[in-house]
């Protein structure tokens, strides 16, 4: 492959790259992209460690935390490799950061976090939040997170992700200090509501299909390649059979001894094989779960517009019925149907001064709701104009992402391929000296 | 040439005859010179006409015949080829069963012709399969394919089934036309040549329901009565053959159990290509490499599927064989054994007379002899004359079950020898092909996945996409 000559794709050239190779790709891709914050300070979550304690209820707990490093990007330029600046933050935390962003960016597809439980595991891998493999992948999930808000044109400036990545102790003060959770919680409650938009923006309502669609066959994918890799598992375990009654078989044959012996190590390697291969399969796995959960980002993006529309939209009626309630005082005509006119008919006309009273109030009204639509109309504007600019930087990173992912799967199968010619071609010889 | 009756016991007319009659057979063969090849290289037979005088020699000599040599493996010098193939489904009123061409090329010149071809069923191997052990005891037949295969429900008429028979089927008569005294039989030429209606005559000739039993009936006392002194070699023979059967069972069981574990990898890696084509609708950017990566998925899905077929078509079936020949090993042992036993029994027998005919000449005669008008001595003089004539009778036939046992210890050994050559020979090549197969399979999977890169190359390089670092 690397013989065609071309130099210039080294990750295409190079097929032996290493998943954790192919994240640094990731990460370079996303610095060089450079927000200005990456440009200033290099992030990671270098480790991991268990930590008890008490919780609100008072009960002891195990939690994990995880350890953030940030260290100036100049100081490492110049050779010196000063002691980064570090913290301790927990999942929890994590997803505190999160739910701020998406309040505070409504119109932003915010980075998912790593699943809080392992899902679409296969039966090697287990489903416990305790165990190592399982920490050490969500470690590099959290990383990719930090690294993904790092390098977002306007989450890179946010304030308290800042402070999130610099400030240990005060931080979930300062967040809750901002009062997004109010927001958070008036806005879930109106999001979870059901309401029809009049006229659905058609952009939008393709987004929202496509994010439907992403998220049912990535599930998918993931379902039957978890499935797969625990068959393939088996098929390999099985080989170690092999090498076992090779060896047995060894002890009893002459001439047929050594060659037995030696291909039964072989079978061995073989039948060990398979976990190496199937733990870089986890990398690929993880990054089709990021898109996964990137895909309900994109949707919750579409909601939150349909949701400004039909604030808007309900804005619009608001302010064109009190017009007409106006019009109907003044000319003193009923044209729809209104209790108050209803109880007018039966209990008689107001007084000329009642009516100035309404009229006068209603003007306020129209008024304000003049205002409201304005502003409505600007958010909605902006939030489609946010929204679709991101949608788009979205699509890019997507696109280049996963073909990225294809690309290093492809790199995996042929790294598995080469290890499986390798292991029969020794077989082979081993096997010929029967 | 009809084969005269084939009896294991040995015919008391023939008492001149230091053979056992079951070895006639090949004498009448032995006509030309040409066959010394078949049977040995060994110079100290220095002419052909030895082995119709062998009659007369002591079983040391005929040692010899047993000797197998590297070369008579040579392809150079096979001179009789045979193929199975074309399997065919006759119908009758009765039964439905399928029949195989059995084709020979030979030079050898006990044949009428150098080219043969004829339709045998199943039961027909078996027929010969019966022959052979019958003829030679301790010699080992290569095993035939098991009558019925119960696992997974096959159907005696399923294509599959009918093909690893066939070849199973191919692999025995070879085996019998490569072994050296299996191949001169009369009854594989019959086999071979025979049409139709000659060889269900000519079945018909073998021994009678009687004498089977009267085997069974023998060879069950032997086995009750068990062996005493068994040669050591023996011994290690029957050691070897019990661990033997002990692996390659295993071996078989778990080339089964990858055959199966291989097709419920299949079943899932079926719908990955499928899913990724899925997504390919809803992508734009992507749905050229995802298109790309499903069509990659679904070529390793034909070139596992053909790895799997193979390994359930090659390994498994040899595995299988010699899974099969431990129990003709075992049978073998044991019928050596049984006669081993019979000659021990025999041997008792013949020196409990010899006691007896001491015993007795101690002894005067009895009462009622003197009743009946005879003389104490010349009763006396009738039973040792009895006794004599009994003694000698006994050491005739202890004699010639001697011989009986000492061929059949030489030809055990000597087939044994050849035995685990052969076996060598067949799993080593069966596990070389293999590992080639595997080797094979994940070289055409590398290629796949190179070609999957190298579109994706392209294609960035048609979009201008250079860099990726």
């Amino acid at each position: 492959m690397a013989d065609s000559g071309s130099e210039d794709i080294a990750v295409i050239g190079n097929t032996d790259l290493t998943p954790s190779e192919s994240q640094n790709n990731l990460k370079n891709t996303m610095v060089e992209k450079g927000t200005s914050l990456l440009k200033k300070m290099e992030i990671s979550v270098a480790e991991a460690e268990k930590r008890t304690g008490k919780n609100a209820v008072n009960m002891q707990e195990t939690y994990t935390v995880y350890l953030i490093e940030t260290r100036p990007v100049d100081a490492a330029s110049e050779g010196t490799s000063p002691v980064p600046d570090s913290l301790w933050r927990r999942y929890s935390e994590f997803e505190l950061l999160r739910n701020y962003l998406l309040v505070t960016y409504p119109f932003v597809v915010v980075p998912p976090l790593p699943e809080k439980r392992a899902e679409f595991v296969w039966h090697k891998l287990s489903a416990d939040n305790m165990d190592p493999d399982f920490v050490e992948r969500r470690r590099v999930g959290l990383e990719n997170f930090l690294l993904r808000v790092a390098s977002h044109p306007v989450l890179a400036r946010d304030n308290i992700f800042y402070l999130f990545l610099t400030e240990e102790k005060a931080w979930k003060e300062t967040v809750f200090e901002t009062g997004f959770q109010a927001k958070a919680d008036s806005r879930l409650k109106a999001l979870n509501a059901t309401f029809r938009v009049k006229n659905p923006d058609k952009r939008f309502a393709e987004m929202k299909h496509y994010g439907d669609e992403l998220q049912a066959v990535v599930s998918q994918l993931l379902r039957v390649r978890a499935r797969a890799a625990d068959r393939l598992y088996g098929v390999y375990k099985v080989h170690g059979n092999y090498g076992r009654v090779f060896s047995e078989w060894s002890a009893i044959e002459k001439e047929m001894g050594d060659g037995l012996q030696s291909a039964g190590h072989h079978m061995d390697a073989y039948a060990a094989s398979i976990d190496d291969i199937l733990e870089e399969e986890e990398h690929y796995a993880d990054q089709l779960k990021e898109y996964l959960f990137y895909a309900d980002a994109l949707r919750a993006v579409c909601r939150k517009h349909e949701l400004t529309q039909y604030e808007l939209e309900t804005a619009v009626q608001d302010l064109s019925s009190k017009k007409q309630q106006r019009e109907e005082l003044a000319t003193g005509t009923v044209r729809t149907f209104s209790l108050k006119g209803m109880t007018s008919k039966l209990f008689g006309q107001e007084t000329p001064e009642q009516r100035e009273a309404k009229l006068k109030m209603l003007e306020t009204q129209i008024e304000e709701g003049e205002e409201m639509v304005k502003d409505r109309n600007v958010e909605c504007e902006e939030f489609v104009k946010g929204a679709w600019t991101d949608i788009e930087r979205f699509k890019e990173q997507k696109d280049h992402d996963l073909r990225e992912a294809l690309i290093s799967y492809a790199i995996m199968q042929i790294s598995m391929c080469k290890k499986g010619i390798q292991v029969w071609n020794n077989a082979k010889e081993c096997f010929s000296k029967m | 040439m009809s084969v005269p009756a084939v009896d294991n016991t040995v015919s008391s007319g023939n008492a001149s005859v230091a053979i056992p009659a079951d070895m006639s057979g090949q004498m009448l063969d032995l006509d030309e010179d040409d066959d010394l090849e078949v049977f040995s290289k060994d110079t100290t037979i220095t002419d052909g006409s030895s082995f119709n005088a062998s009659m007369q020699t002591s079983p040391a000599s005929m040692i010899n015949q047993y000797k197998f040599e590297e070369e008579e493996e040579d392809v150079g010098t096979k001179d009789i080829f045979v193929t199975v193939d074309n399997p065919e489904s006759h119908v009758t009123a009765i039964e439905t069963y399928i029949t195989y061409r059995v084709m020979t090329k030979t030079t050898r010149s006990e044949f009428d012709s150098s080219e043969f071809e004829v339709r045998r069923r199943y039961q027909d191997f078996l027929w010969l399969k019966g022959r052979l052990e019958e003829a030679h005891p301790t010699l080992i037949v290569h095993p035939l394919p098991e009558k019925f295969v119960m696992k997974g429900m096959v159907e005696r008429f399923n294509e599959d089934f009918i093909e690893t028979r066939r070849r199973a089927l191919h692999r025995f008569l070879n085996r019998i036309a490569e072994h050296p005294i299996f191949s001169s039989t009369e009854d594989f030429k019959i086999f071979l040549t025979a049409a139709s209606e000659e060889l269900i005559s000519h079945k018909k000739q073998g021994p009678g329901f009687l004498s089977r039993m009267g085997e069974t009936v023998k060879a069950v006392a032997a086995s009750v009565r068990g062996v005493r002194n068994r040669p050591e070699e023996f011994n290690d023979m029957q050691e070897y053959v019990e661990a033997f059967s002990q692996k390659i069972n295993s071996l078989d069981k778990v080339t089964q159990r990858i055959i199966r574990e291989q097709r419920e990898y299949l079943e899932e890696l079926k719908e990955c290509g499928p899913t990724y084509t899925l997504w390919s609708n809803s992508e734009q950017e992507l749905a050229e490499p995802l298109k790309n990566m499903a069509d990659c998925l679904d070529r390793c899905y034909k070139e596992t599927d053909e790895q799997v077929k193979q390994l359930n078509d090659q390994l498994s079936p040899a595995l299988h064989e010699y899974v099969l020949c431990t129990e003709t090993l075992k049978a073998v042992i044991r019928r050596r054994d049984n006669i081993q036993a019979d000659f021990e029994a025999k041997t008792e027998a013949l020196a409990t007379k010899k006691a007896d005919r001491e015993a007795d000449s101690k002894v005067l005669s009895l009462a009622w002899d003197s009743l009946v008008g005879r003389s104490p001595e010349e009763v006396k003089q009738q039973r040792q004359q009895k006794l004599k004539a009994e003694i000698k009778e006994m050491k005739d036939d202890l004699e010639k079950l001697e011989d009986r046992l000492e061929w059949a210890n030489n030809a055990l050994k000597s087939d044994w020898t050849r035995w685990n050559k052969v076996m060598r020979t067949d799993l080593r090549s069966a596990f070389v092909d293999t590992a080639e197969r595997n080797v094979s399979y994940y070289e055409k999977c590398l290629a796949i996945w190179e070609s999957f890169l190298h579109s994706q190359r392209t294609d960035a390089e048609a979009n201008g996409k250079a860099d990726f670092s």
